[in-house]
């Protein structure tokens, strides 16, 4: 059967593939930049926002950028691995990344619980409404990251599209770099 | 697929743990500054390490730093253009009287005068 090698297609000096992926990042700088800014206007605009700072769990968001960090060695190293076309090394590297996503999510699950069961929910005050919206909203990307790199991790175990690791790659390096903002903004400027 | 050189990503992992450490601990010495320096300044470093070494942004084409920096740059248009409305409270020929902040009361002490009662 004939497919098109999108692998070598280029377009602006690079490959079709990894220039869809700085364009989808260009899009989610607006989403969570447009996000930020609004939450720093309003944080900078009322110093009691660092009161209800206080109540989210500083030990949850530290162990969480942990679990980002790390992940975000295994994504690389997948990459390189993908390179030197050791496909199954890949995919068990994209694995670990898998998992480390959803250590995220599970922590994030019991830290919310427990913030709810406070009573501190989205409808509490617009700091926590800009607290659960950023951080669901970020969230949400983490789980379609470890979905879509389920999907490359099983095609790259079998030495298939091996291109698409790095592109999964640079996609969960930006949810990291986006938590990265988003921990001290919700976590530490208390 | 292009060839890069990749660095010691175990170290620069290690260099992002030490900065995650200081990032926390910084903040508990309550001094303002040191906060901001601590928590936003190496939020700043680490995003560059991580931009630089994991995505490697450094050996993109320039169309994708153009890209990127034209969106950023955007991003900035929006922040000078609406920070005035939104984090004054009033201004020339006008105020803004819901602007006010009303402390909301701990939700479980509101909970716990309802059970007392």
């Amino acid at each position: 059967m004939h497919r098109p090698i999108a692998t070598t297609r280029s377009a602006a000096g690079l490959p079709t593939g990894r220039l869809a992926i700085w364009w989808v990042l260009v899009t989610e700088i607006f989403i969570f930049g447009g996000l930020l800014a609004a939450y720093i206007m309003h944080r900078l605009a009322h110093d009691a926002w660092a009161g209800h700072a206080e109540h989210t769990n500083i030990y949850a968001g530290s162990f969480n950028t942990l679990v980002l960090l790390t992940s975000s060695l295994s994504a690389v190293l997948a990459h390189k691995a993908a390179e030197e076309g050791n496909g199954p090394k890949a995919a068990k590297l994209l694995g670990l990344t898998m998992l480390g996503g959803v250590i995220f999510v599970t922590v994030k699950a019991f830290e919310w619980a427990g913030e709810i069961q406070l009573g501190y929910t989205i409808l509490t005050n617009t700091f926590w409404s800009f607290y659960y919206t950023a951080a669901g909203l970020h969230a949400c990307h983490v789980i379609a990251g470890v979905v879509i790199m389920g999907f490359v991790a099983a095609a790259a175990r079998k030495g298939e599209e091996l291109q698409r690791v790095e592109l999964i790659g640079i996609y969960w390096h930006f949810v990291d770099l986006i938590w990265i903002f988003l921990f001290p903004l919700l976590y530490i400027a208390r | 697929m292009s060839e890069l050189h990749h660095p010691n990503y175990v170290k620069i992992w290690a260099i992002l743990c030490v900065l995650l450490v200081i990032s926390v601990l910084g903040p508990l010495a309550e001094i303002r500054i040191l906060t901001l320096i601590t928590a936003f300044g190496i939020a700043i470093v680490k995003a560059y390490l991580v931009a630089k070494n994991f995505m490697h942004l450094d050996v993109q084409p320039r169309f994708v730093l153009l890209l990127l920096g034209t969106s950023l740059a955007f991003l900035l248009l929006f922040f000078a253009g609406v920070a005035p409305d939104v984090m004054k409270a009033e201004g020339t020929g006008w105020r803004k009287p819901s602007y006010e902040y009303h402390e909301i009361e701990h939700p479980s002490e509101k909970d716990d005068e309802h059970v007392s009662h």
